[in-house]
């Protein structure tokens, strides 16, 4: 077993492991109980997994624990909570952004992504930067109204 | 609304329910709630002592919205506020079993069911109060859970039952409420699960863990059908804690690490047979021609026989074959279950559509009696039918008896998109001949089907099957054959469904099962015979339709497009970035919704590329509970079919699906996603249609029939994928 160390969402946390070429999406999903990662491909094909990592969006599937060690990561539950979201899950919440949800975190990380980056964000830009998140339940109109609202404009119907 | 726990309840007590847990971490210390008759009101309902009520619905929120429309039907007939309405959903020992969540009827048979158990629930309760209080049941208001009369008396709801068990009837009779009073139904009310959705903090399936348990990953064969000659357990040896379970054919590795169980999945060795069972996806048409088939079967002949005959042999006939491929699910999230199986009984927590049917499936697998076996459902990734939950399910309960823990079984995305079961091929010929006044004269579609529809067909689950294991019949892939005739008044029409024995590939249903590949044969049809007739094809198509409510979302749809009327194609037609706009028309089962769907394309036809610049459409389903929830299936009906149009198709070579990662099965991609608008007919006083699939089948023949009307290229093989665009360009 080795002891990595990781800053999740503004503490410190110790991860042990056998293996540090696990992803560390099993180490934020089993051994610290964050489970707004999800899996979904295990391949970075999809983005459910999506979590900031020194404030850029990666896939926790693909980024080894021995990698992630001494990084700052950020998921969902990080943000915000149901009672107090972000700005961002304000927004997905108002539009109804989600169907089954299964993928909506990893949707709600790229977001808070963009809008770090490019305040304002076209349409365009949005989907752009939405490319790699993969949506089955068809909530993607409602995404990209979220990411206009949480960015104070409003998105012509 | 907090999701209720089963504290919270013990504490308020009732005397309707005792307890039961919202997760079902307790689940198994909970007492099922025997019988649920589905003519017993307290089936369906209990009132809590304070006046608030839980609903238990056999019936479960797939995503969909049900969680908030089934409140909003209670809360409306007992005028109580959905904040004081909790729910639970598909746990087979508390939920009446009111069938599978498909076929879009969760509001339509699932909520009317609620309804009018919460109808005759405030008759009785009125009836209760009035006896209490010495008065007429006409002098009686009840509201928010307490029921007071006009001279200013009251009593709670929940008083009304202290001391003895609220055992009401359900009376189907019980009056509603009238359309006109009502305040919650048809109010875009918010979902209750979404602030936990995208706060991380919401419990799917996938996520629910138990002390003690494992995690295993299945060990699928190499190609379908080869059974295991040997394994090499040293070959694991290596990672912690690994355990191997062989039972005949069925293969798995399991370790209280997670990553350890993946790696094993990996990594052991084994040794299979081979065989090359598989037709091929290239020669699935082929394959369907040719049979064998099971039965023909007529099932639709109406109007002038001969006039069908007629058409065999007209020189002026028209004929055109159209192929539905076969498709996955692909659900975001792979399939997963946890199951605890003890000597005693077991509990499955699944996110199967049908947790009641499962009970069967898993009492069969485990040898147990199904009294003994309880499903729990949570929430998983949208499914849009049976994907792979339910083999995941039962999986997991074998796995827990053969290991004497609690076991979580995940799929990977290989597995998911490889080994759920299949939306099956469509093969349709369709032939039509017009009157010298260009009306349809005679019309007749042939389709080959699988014979794997609603309870003719075993569709087997995986890892009883290579374990040797019983199983019980009755999976469906849903009425694949519907709507294959036009909704149009023709008079002459026959439809011929030939049976295929077998199936390509394990077949199952996919939203709007066979209706999305009939729909898109018949109105790309029509709009051949429309383009024949030199017409406009919303003009061909209102002369011959005399429902109502379809020739008015025909009509609204022709104004928010601002539908010029000319005959497709366009003028513009051999212009290199082509523009074109098409429609189409369902009545969903040719009973239920009624939608109207538009498109406007631009097609590079150099590079054979179809962009969809904007979708339009408009959709009657009757009463809207929630028309907000109605907007998002209908949103997401044209996004994921228009996903399944462009770009799905599931291949396999003579051995195994080889589209087992979304680079080989892609999906659409936000670039791509159209504008959307959206106009929705409320009908308040009639009854709701069901919203969860309709609009997903006219979806391929409008986007078919807009990219005729920019190129004059007709597409009838499905995915429209660049390399058939281009071929078809070429003709």
């Amino acid at each position: 077993m080795t002891q990595y160390r990781l800053i999740v969402n503004g503490s410190e946390q110790q991860v042990d492991a056998w293996d540090g070429d696990m992803p560390v999406l099993y180490a934020l999903r089993n051994t610290l109980g964050l489970h707004a990662v999800k899996f979904g491909c295990g391949l970075g094909q999809c983005g459910a997994c999506t979590v900031l990592v020194d404030g850029q969006p990666q896939r926790s599937c693909l980024l080894k624990l021995a990698d992630a060690a001494g990084r700052t990561i950020v998921t969902a539950e990080g943000l915000g909570t149901p009672e107090k979201p972000h700005a961002v899950q304000a927004a997905f919440i108002q539009e109804q952004a989600a169907q089954c949800g299964y993928c909506t975190n990893g949707m709600v990380m790229s977001s808070v992504a963009l809008l770090a980056r490019n305040p304002k964000p076209t349409r365009e830009q949005a989907q752009a930067a939405l490319a790699g998140n993969l949506c089955r339940c068809g909530s993607h109109d409602r995404v990209l109204k979220a990411v206009a609202r949480a960015s104070g404009q409003r998105e012509a119907s | 609304m907090s999701p209720i726990t089963r504290r919270q309840l013990l504490l308020q007590g009732s005397a309707c329910i005792v307890a039961f847990s919202w997760a079902g971490h307790a689940a198994q210390a909970q007492p099922a709630r025997g019988a649920l008759p589905l003519d017993q009101l307290d089936s369906f309902l209990a009132l809590q002592k304070d006046g608030s009520v839980v609903i238990y619905s056999g019936k479960v929120d797939l995503g969909t919205g049900h969680r908030i429309a089934m409140r909003q039907m209670v809360g409306e007939e007992l005028s109580l506020s959905v904040a004081r309405i909790e729910m639970v959903e598909g746990d087979s020992a508390l939920t009446p079993n009111q069938g599978p969540t498909a076929g879009s009827t969760g509001v339509a048979r699932g909520g009317v069911e609620l309804r009018q158990a919460a109808a005759s629930m405030r008759e009785g309760l009125l009836a209760l109060a009035a006896q209490r209080l010495g008065t007429e049941v006409a002098a009686l208001t009840l509201e928010d859970g307490r029921i007071a009369t006009s001279d200013g008396r009251s009593i709670g709801a929940g008083e009304l039952m202290v001391g003895q068990p609220l055992k009401l009837p359900m009376n189907p009779k019980a009056p509603l409420k009238a359309p006109s009073r009502y305040t919650q139904v048809g109010q875009s009310l918010p979902r209750p699960d979404i602030p936990a959705k995208v706060t991380g903090r919401h419990l799917y399936v996938h996520d629910f863990m138990l002390p003690g348990m494992l995690h295993a990953r299945i060990v699928r064969p190499p190609a379908v059908g080869a059974s295991l000659q040997s394994v090499d357990e040293s070959s694991v040896s290596h990672l912690p804690g690994v355990q191997v379970v062989r039972i005949r054919d069925f293969l798995a590795v399991a370790s209280t690490d997670e990553w350890a169980a993946v790696r094993a999945a990996r990594e052991l060795k084994a040794q299979w047979s081979t065989v090359e069972s598989l037709t091929s996806h290239e020669r699935v048409v082929e394959w369907m021609r040719k049979g064998p088939f099971a039965a023909d079967e007529d099932l639709v002949h109406k109007g002038d026989a001969a006039r069908i005959v007629a058409l065999r042999d007209a020189p002026d006939r028209l004929q055109a074959t159209y192929y539905w491929p076969l498709q996955s699910h692909g659900s975001m999230g792979p399939s997963c279950s946890v199951a605890d199986v003890r000597a005693d009984g077991a509990t499955v927590w699944t996110a199967s559509q049908a947790s009641h049917r499962l009970v069967a499936a898993c009492a069969a697998a485990l040898g147990m009696d199904a009294s003994k076996v309880r499903t729990v459902y949570l929430d998983g990734a949208g499914c849009y039918g049976m994907n792979g939950h339910d083999d995941a399910s039962v999986e997991a309960a074998m796995l827990s008896k053969a290991l004497g823990r609690p076991v979580r079984v995940q799929w990977s995305r290989e597995e998911e998109l490889g080994w759920d079961p299949k939306g099956p091929p469509q093969l349709l010929e369709l032939s039509a001949r017009l009157t010298p006044e260009g009306r349809v004269d005679a019309w007749f579609t042939e389709m080959w089907l699988p014979r794997a529809t609603a309870n003719l067909a075993w569709i087997p689950l995986l890892s009883p099957a290579a374990a040797g294991l019983p199983q019980p019949k009755g999976q469906s892939t849903g009425l694949i054959s519907q709507n294959g005739d036009p909704p149009y008044g023709v008079d002459a029409v026959r439809v011929q469904a030939h049976w295929i024995d077998g199936a390509p590939l394990r077949p199952s249903n996919i939203r709007a099962p066979g209706k999305v590949g009939n729909t898109f044969a018949v109105e790309s049809f029509v709009d051949e015979l429309a383009a024949r007739a030199k017409a406009d094809p919303i003009a061909f198509r209102l002369q011959d339709l005399s429902n109502p409510r379809g020739r008015e979302v025909i009509e609204r749809l022709a104004k928010l497009m601002q539908w010029r009327t000319r005959p497709s194609p366009s003028a513009g037609a051999k212009t290199p970035a082509a523009r074109g706009r098409g429609m189409a028309y369902v009545h969903y089962k040719h009973n239920e919704t009624f939608v109207a769907m538009g498109m406007e394309v631009e097609v590079d036809r150099d590079a054979g590329a179809v962009r969809v610049l904007r979708v339009a459409c408009v959709q009657d389903c009757g009463l809207m509970i929630n028309p907000d929830a109605v907007r998002a299936q209908v949103e997401g009906n044209i996004l994921q079919t228009l996903s399944r149009t462009l770009y799905e198709e599931t291949r396999f070579d003579r051995t195994r699906v080889t589209s087992v990662d979304w680079a080989r099965y892609p999906l659409l991609r936000f670039p791509e996603v159209p504008r959307l608008d959206i106009e929705l007919v409320q009908r308040q006083e009639l009854p709701p249609l069901g919203a969860g699939e309709a609009a997903a089948t006219p979806v391929p023949a409008a986007l078919a029939n807009a990219i005729f009307d920019a190129t004059g290229a007709r597409l009838r093989t499905v995915p429209f994928t660049r390399e058939r665009v281009k071929a078809q360009l070429a003709t």
